[in-house]
């Protein structure tokens, strides 16, 4: 035993001896991952998210979160001597006089971005691999909370810098909140403690922005890996790989030589995109006042959909007893985000209801297996392209040279009809990948080679596929659409009918497959072909 | 639709092939040669950062193509930065890949749902024991303490409570009253008539009571626009006519819809323009909505002039400026 190893393990017996630490450890450290390029848009949320906690704090040692009005004094000239707030002229100070500062700004905002976008990413490889499934629900919904607060998150950051471009963004959200019914003059009134924009603002949303969501989303993460880890990855279909297996790498060394590597090489682009792409030049835009505006306003993207959808709302008021119902923003502001949280984050035990399937799912989908499914995925994506379309509807027009007006009736229209037939469109598509898989299990790979029969026909040469490859096309179920049950025993109409055709209904759509081919199929067609 | 029909059979894991490094002592060397080379590399990134630091001056720019003038002691401190934290990434994952073992392990899944003996035992451990603290024979001790409990939680809200004012009426109320002078914005000057050509916009504040400064939430309110057409120009019911002034117009700066400042006055069209959400007022129409998403138009500040022949509000606003809220009309 060398001197080192003696060291090391003395200590380890130290640690072990007061945790009993070993034994965990050695089952942690031969875990198994399986290893997909699509896991990995996970690990950049965590990565993003750790350096968003990194560089964060970098930015708090200089950053002033107060409203006060001071008078610039910096090296940056053209804003010299202007009155601004603390929090703008110390954001100032940080991009043009702390060294470095500008790199850490633009490093924390490339960072929000790609935490933002992997964590979309991230859910649509959820979603349409079907990986939401029982056991995986409260993961699901630990995730739609993680995307909802990261978008609160990211308002609250870019708001901190308290130039021309992120007021306005303030001034919107404190419209949205003004238009609750009944309670929204107070809600503004106690979050801004008093009327728009107060001075008290920027200081609070700083400890939500550095110390609140960050600390929920560090909880939330921890419970989201925990997850992961105990009820172990899912994995892709193939040859090998069931239900009540993983099939991977163990942790140590592979897994953590590759994730701890990409967890580097994704700050190392990162830090790329802080050192050449600028990213919300604030100079340019000027400290914040609500008589003035810049041209051009546009939100971050994560909230670009929002401001899309405020845009083409049309122009209605309501007034009960008096009172006003501001329509054109609760109904894009309030009511269809709802409604599109609320829905994600149920979706898992609506399928599971219209599936009537209970059970474990470990293994994931392929997408054209479940129909209904990406096609409900593929609706939702439009949507959401629609509302980010119109959310940059004045850069459009003046890029292409379209009238905002033919936008906006594009996005009115679009918004209704797009989406469901982007459902129709990708249903029919995922199935006839399925004939196309069909076909191809059944009659081989076509090779492009032509053969001449004796009696002088031509036939292309057909290759068989391996029988890896053949399972991995035949290995899903194919579950059999519910029965309505619209009576009882004694014939009586079921009570509970309409719900259950309603089902049956839904079911039968979710339902629909080609058939894949079974092992007697083949057998079949082999003695057929003899 | 499907029938059960025999599924086609697992032909199980794939064989394991062999990498170049598995078997060729020469490619496992020149496998570890590259990897200690990607580390070399994140070594000059950083050396490169230390340079940027200490040898680049911080107010040196430089011209790249694409990027433009860009600072050059900010752009290689991240350059290095990048560098640094790229390569050791690059080198930790071409290791695992090349050197590190390749073999596929299966590890085996159990059902998470606990066996029905320990979930009966779960149940009745529960029973057993809350039992013991007696809370279902003891109905007033259950029953104070859930009141105390759910008291408790009044005090924070409470406290919370002043977080901020009530509003009052305070939304309703701007600065500007009969003869409140219109003063430039910026300058803070008294305006004139002549001052503003046919065709002409500036932005007013009101005059505020001597000593009293301008907060931003003052001019979230009462910032306005004024705005010269020829008076012919007009198509204005009687009264709302006699709210301008030869040709001049008034309206509250901040929308009506969701508030931004309604900064874009077209010549041409007479339309005004709020660049948030493209609400487009008509100015010869007292500001109506003609396109956008809002749903009011914007309010009109009575104007005339003083004895002086400076612009003064004639009266105040006759309605809330800015977003609709619950109490807007009441
Ligand atoms: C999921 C997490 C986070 C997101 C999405 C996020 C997002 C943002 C964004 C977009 C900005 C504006 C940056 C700019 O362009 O100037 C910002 C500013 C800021 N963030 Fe974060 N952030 C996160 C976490 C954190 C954490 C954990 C800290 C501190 C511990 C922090 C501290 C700050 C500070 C001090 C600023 C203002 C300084 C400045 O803008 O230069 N952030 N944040
Ligand atoms: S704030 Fe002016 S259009 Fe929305």
């Amino acid at each position: 035993m060398s001197a080192r190893e003696r060291v090391v393990g003395q200590v380890a017996n130290y640690v072990d001896e007061r945790t009993g630490a070993a034994k965990w450890l050695k089952k942690t450290l031969t875990k198994v991952f399986p290893d997909h390029w699509s896991f990995m848009l996970g690990e950049i949320v965590l990565y993003s998210f750790v350096i968003l906690l990194l560089s964060g704090t970098f930015l708090t040692f200089w950053y002033d979160p107060s409203m006060k009005e001071v008078e610039y004094e910096g090296s940056y000239q053209p804003l010299s001597g202007l009155k601004m707030s603390a929090a703008y002229a110390s954001t100032l100070h940080i991009s043009f006089d702390v060294r470095g500062g500008l790199l850490m700004r633009q490093i924390h905002h490339w960072s929000a971005l790609i935490f933002m976008a992997a964590m979309v990413a991230h859910l649509m490889r959820i979603f349409f691999t079907g990986a939401f499934r029982k056991p995986r629900e409260f993961n699901w919904i630990i995730g739609v909370g993680l995307l909802t607060l990261g978008i609160l998150e990211g308002f609250l950051g870019y708001s901190l810098p308290d130039d021309l471009l992120s007021g306005t963004g303030i001034r919107i959200a404190e419209a949205i909140v003004q238009a609750v019914p009944v309670v929204g003059s107070y809600l503004s009134f106690l979050i801004f403690g008093g009327a728009f924009p107060g001075e008290m603002f920027i200081q609070r949303i700083y400890v939500v922005h550095i110390l609140l969501l960050p600390g929920i989303f560090l909880a939330l993460i921890t419970v989201h890996l925990m997850l992961v880890w105990y009820q172990k990855h899912t994995q892709y279909p193939g040859p090998g790989r069931t239900e009540k297996n993983v099939v991977g790498y163990p942790l140590m060394p592979v897994y953590m030589a590759k994730a701890g590597g990409f967890f580097f090489i994704v700050f190392g682009v990162t830090a790329f995109l802080g050192a050449v792409a600028s990213i919300n030049p604030i100079w340019i835009y000027g400290p914040y006042n609500p008589g003035q505006i810049g041209a051009g306003s546009q939100p971050d993207w994560y909230m670009g959909w929002l401001d899309g959808l405020v845009r083409m709302a049309p122009p209605i008021e309501a007034y009960i007893f008096g009172y006003t119902l501001s329509l054109n923003i609760m109904i894009p502001g309030l009511i269809i985000p709802g409604i599109i949280f609320t829905g994600m984050a149920l979706y898992p035990f609506i399928e599971s209801w219209i599936t009537g399937d209970k059970r474990e799912h470990h293994l994931l989908d392929r997408p054209r297996n479940a129909p209904n499914r990406t096609a409900l995925g593929a609706m939702s994506l439009t949507f959401m392209l629609v509302t980010l379309i119109n959310g940059g509807n004045d850069l459009l027009a003046t890029h292409f040279d379209l009238s905002i007006n033919q936008i906006m009736w594009f996005s009115r229209i679009g918004i209704i009809v797009l989406p469901p037939l982007a459902f129709v469109i990708t249903k029919r598509i995922c199935l006839s990948l399925q004939r196309a898989d069909r076909e191809l299990v059944l009659h081989g790979k076509e090779t492009g080679r032509l053969v001449m029969l004796p009696h002088g026909e031509f036939i292309e040469v057909h290759e068989q596929l391996s029988p890896e490859r053949a399972y991995l096309l035949t290995q899903h179920e194919q579950l059999p659409a519910l029965q309505a049950n619209l009576t009882d025993e004694s014939g009586v109409r079921n009570p509970k009918s309409l719900r259950a055709k309603v089902r049956a209904r839904l079911s039968r759509s979710h339902a629909e497959q080609i058939a894949k081919p079974a092992a007697s199929d083949l057998k079949e067609l082999e003695s057929g072909q003899h | 639709m499907s029938k059960e029909l025999t599924p086609l059979s697992d032909p199980g894991l794939s064989e394991h092939v062999h990498r170049k490094a598995d078997v060729d002592p020469q490619a496992a060397k020149k496998a570890e040669r590259q990897v200690g080379i990607l580390f070399l590399l994140s070594v000059f990134g950083t050396l490169l950062f230390v340079y940027a630091y200490v040898g680049i001056d911080e107010d040196s720019f430089i011209f790249l193509p694409v990027l433009g003038s860009t600072n050059a002691h900010q752009l290689f401190l991240g350059l290095g930065l990048a560098i640094a934290l790229f390569f050791i990434g690059m080198a930790a994952v071409h290791w695992a890949k090349v050197l590190m073992p390749d073999h596929e392990v299966i590890d085996h899944r159990k059902e998470q749902r606990s066996k029905d003996e320990e979930r009966d035992d779960f149940v009745a451990t529960v029973k057993e024991r809350s039992a013991e603290a007696g809370l279902g024979r003891r109905p007033f001790i259950k029953r104070t303490m859930l009141l105390s409990l759910g008291l408790v939680g009044i005090s924070p809200i409470l406290l919370l409570g002043d977080l901020g004012p009530l509003p009052g009426d305070d939304q309703k109320k701007t600065n500007w009253k009969s003869g409140t002078r219109l003063l430039t914005d910026p300058g803070d000057r008294p305006i004139r008539p002549s001052d503003l050509e046919v065709g002409g916009v500036a932005q007013v504040q009101p005059e505020l009571a001597a000593g009293k400064v301008r907060h931003l939430d003052d001019i979230a309110k009462d910032s306005v626009l004024l705005i010269r057409i020829r008076p012919e120009e007009f198509n204005l019911d009687a009264k709302r006519l006699s709210w301008t002034y030869e040709g001049i117009i008034a309206f509250s700066k901040i929308c009506s819809h969701m508030g931004c400042a309604v900064a874009l006055y077209e010549q041409t069209t007479k339309h005004l323009l709020c660049p948030c959400h493209q609400s487009t007022f008509d100015v010869t129409r007292a500001a109506k909505v003609i396109f956008g998403p809002s749903a009011r138009a914007l309010p009109q500040l009575p104007i005339t002039v003083d004895s002086q022949g400076y612009l003064v509000a004639k009266e105040p606003f006759s309605e809330p400026v800015g977003p609709s809220f619950w109490r807007r009309n009441k």
